[in-house]
């Protein structure tokens, strides 16, 4: 075991997770893949929309890997800066808007 | 990144091909780690790397450029002074009029700058080869008054256009190629549409070459043409026909540029495990033979670069014999993993 709990070259080690449940692992990249095709999103909105979750979830490999896909399908780092931004925003607004939900409770304790 | 001098002209001990080739055997290769590329390619039992029917014939006629770029795998720039001469063109000439290559495909350095450049363009479309290459770094075309007249004089032998363009911004752009060449480069491409290159339905073919400005695999090449396309007809009313997705190969600046910044483990991973065994079927070295700007002959430009001449009898131009070359195992190393990745990667594109 590492003296750290992440370790960068643990990313290159994810495919490994099939070697302890093969077919629940496989499903999993089989439809991770899927996902990531274009569709009715382009491959390039996806990945600014990985970027932005990869962000929220706070994953530094999910960082680490989208960043260079961003890279790899051209987007630039002001589109990926304004990715991240949506996400905070998305965080910070959440918790923000249970601030009504103090207030409710407070009018109705207080009001 | 940033590079003004050559790694020769800096004394850089990557400037030695033998210290490069001996970085790409050492280390994650040596221990194991990874496997060699040629430990991989005898797993599809494609070992020994064999040519196909030879279709391109790609002449460096020398390593002198305008621009530094930081990529670059001939180490090219001002400062460089090996020239191709009139001789050794002339016995490149007397090649390309025999041979059964449908392809010419000249590059540098700035091919431009070769003082013998237009006369041996002259000289080579008499020969009737089907599709005649000139890689123009585009800057040139505005660098100096005398090269002004390049897009007409590529019109007039019918030249088929290539040229680099990292991304269609100029922040990134300038960052890999050097202050100002996204601008000269957006001046030379409308100059070349101007006369009829890139345009939809010309015969005066334009392609475009990305390759990424740092330590990561280029993307899907269709996707990205996409891009470019959008981006440069919007931007500046630019059109051109293809565009080429090429990986940077780990040597000579991009790999100093990648121990430098302590990517080269990384890159090298992302190589091996992009590896497709499709793409090695049809990697460029196997339809190509590469001639330096001092007549020898290689495999491929990298192989050039490594100085790793042809596996054959035949070494040199003033010796060419296409049969004989045709018999021979091409010379590999790690930096072959460059050409193999994704969709593989060629002068001419992806491959697989």
């Amino acid at each position: 075991m590492a003296d750290q709990y992440y370790d960068p070259k643990d990313l290159r080690k994810f495919g490994k997770i099939t070697e302890w449940s093969e077919e629940l692992g496989t499903k999993f990249f089989d439809y991770y893949g899927k996902v990531f095709e274009e569709g009715a999103l382009t491959a390039r909105e996806k990945s600014l929309i990985a970027l932005a979750v990869a962000h929220t979830e706070q994953c530094p490999y999910c960082i680490d890997a989208y960043s260079k896909d961003g890279l790899q399908k051209g987007i630039t780092k002001e589109e990926m800066m304004e990715a991240v931004h949506v996400g905070a925003a998305i965080k910070s607004g959440a918790t923000l808007v249970h601030g009504v939900m103090m207030m409710n409770k407070v009018n109705k304790l207080d009001g | 990144m940033g590079a003004t001098k050559s790694l020769k002209k800096s004394e850089n001990e990557l400037a030695d091909a033998n210290r490069q080739l001996e970085i790409l055997s050492n280390g994650i290769f040596q221990n194991g780690e990874l496997p060699t590329f040629a430990k991989k390619i005898k797993e599809t039992n494609q070992f020994p790397l064999r040519p196909r029917k030879l279709e391109i014939l790609q002449i460096n006629v020398g390593y002198m450029c305008n621009q530094v770029c930081d990529h670059c795998h001939v180490d090219a720039g001002p400062d460089r002074k090996e020239i191709m001469t009139w001789e050794t063109m002339e016995q490149c000439l007397e090649v390309i009029r025999n041979t059964g290559a449908h392809t010419l495909d000249l590059t540098g350095g700035a091919p431009e700058m070769n003082p013998h450049f237009r006369r041996f363009v002259e000289e080579a479309s008499k020969a009737g080869i089907k599709d005649f290459i000139v890689r123009s770094n585009l800057t040139i075309i505005r660098a100096n008054k005398k090269y002004y007249d390049l897009p007409e004089f590529f019109k007039k032998h019918n030249v088929h256009v290539i040229s680099s363009m990292p991304h269609w911004t100029k922040g990134k752009t300038d960052k890999q190629r050097g202050d100002g060449v996204f601008d000269k480069s957006i001046k030379a491409l409308q100059e070349l549409n101007a006369v009829g290159y890139g345009m939809p339905d010309s015969d005066l073919r334009l392609d475009l070459v990305y390759n990424p400005s740092g330590a990561f695999l280029p993307g899907d090449q269709a996707s990205m043409e996409k891009d470019f396309k959008k981006a440069l007809m919007e931007d500046f009313s630019i059109q051109f026909h293809n565009l080429f997705a090429i990986t940077n190969l780990p040597i000579a600046r991009f790999l100093d540029y990648l121990i430098a910044s302590e990517n080269y483990e990384d890159y090298m991973y992302q190589l091996v495990e992009a590896y497709n065994p499709m793409a090695v079927a049809n990697v460029m070295c196997t339809n190509t033979i590469s001639i330096s700007w001092d007549g020898w002959l290689y495999d491929c430009d990298f192989n050039q670069m490594l100085g790793l001449k042809v596996n054959s009898k035949v070494k040199h131009i003033s010796e060419y014999n296409e049969e004989v070359l045709n018999n021979r195992d091409i010379v590999i190393s790690q930096h072959c993993y460059g050409c193999t990745a994704g969709a593989g990667s060629s002068c001419q594109g992806t491959v697989a």
